[in-house]
């Protein structure tokens, strides 16, 4: 269980998002170290001014998808940033913007959430990655 | 012989994974051997906690069910 859990997240749809922080959030409880790689929409998520805005749902939620979000977050759901930051508070979760996606979105650093704690190229996401696995969402 | 509850965590109507990453939170609060006395009432629970309890080390030495609510008893490692 060293081997790290890799996610790369690509979409920033609250429901991809709040699947990953879950991943990420019982990794990180086993002890699992756990790198979070930002691209695309994901990262735009991750704005400081947008982080607890409405990300909308994944198209196959539909309407019948989007009443059962809205029902479970009616039931006390932790939303997916508090998840993430409360599991970062166990430590070993580093959330990585692809810096290549900064430039996408005309994005600096300042711009993020405190939740994001750098930026790097693929380059150096794969070397963190090792030979864990890496999860794509 | 009674067990001395060192901490008790209230985790009943937070879903998956909260229940164990608060747990993971506050068994950082006690002392190696004591216990820590948790409630939750995400069905998923049961399996989660004996499985963080053979990853992490921390025993699990209660573990009973009343109604829907789920109770577990951990001794931190």
């Amino acid at each position: 269980m060293d081997e790290p859990l890799n996610l790369v997240l690509f979409s920033g749809t609250d429901d991809k998002l709040q699947a990953a922080a879950v991943l990420a959030a019982g990794a990180a409880a086993l002890g699992r170290p756990v790198n979070v790689f930002l691209q695309y929409w994901a990262l735009d998520s991750f704005r400081a001014d947008r982080i607890g805005a409405d990300h909308g749902l994944a198209p196959e939620a539909g309407a019948e998808g989007r009443a059962a979000v809205d029902d479970l977050r009616a039931a006390g759901q932790a939303s997916w940033a508090d998840t993430m930051r409360q599991a970062k508070e166990l430590g070993g979760i580093d959330i990585q913007a692809c810096s290549l996606s900064m430039d996408l979105l005309h994005l600096h650093q300042t711009d993020l959430d405190a939740l994001v704690d750098g930026v790097e190229g693929v380059t150096a996401f794969y070397l963190n990655a090792g030979d864990g696995q890496v999860v794509f969402i | 012989m009674t067990i001395q509850i060192a901490q008790q965590l209230d985790a009943r109507g937070l879903s998956c994974p909260m229940p164990i990453v608060k747990t993971a939170q506050a068994i950082r609060a006690i002392a190696s051997g004591d216990l820590i006395e948790v409630l939750a009432t995400d069905p998923g629970s049961v399996k989660d906690f004996a499985a963080w309890s053979r990853t992490t080390g921390h025993e699990l030495v209660e573990q009973t069910q009343d109604g829907g609510v789920f109770r577990f008893v951990l001794r931190r490692k």
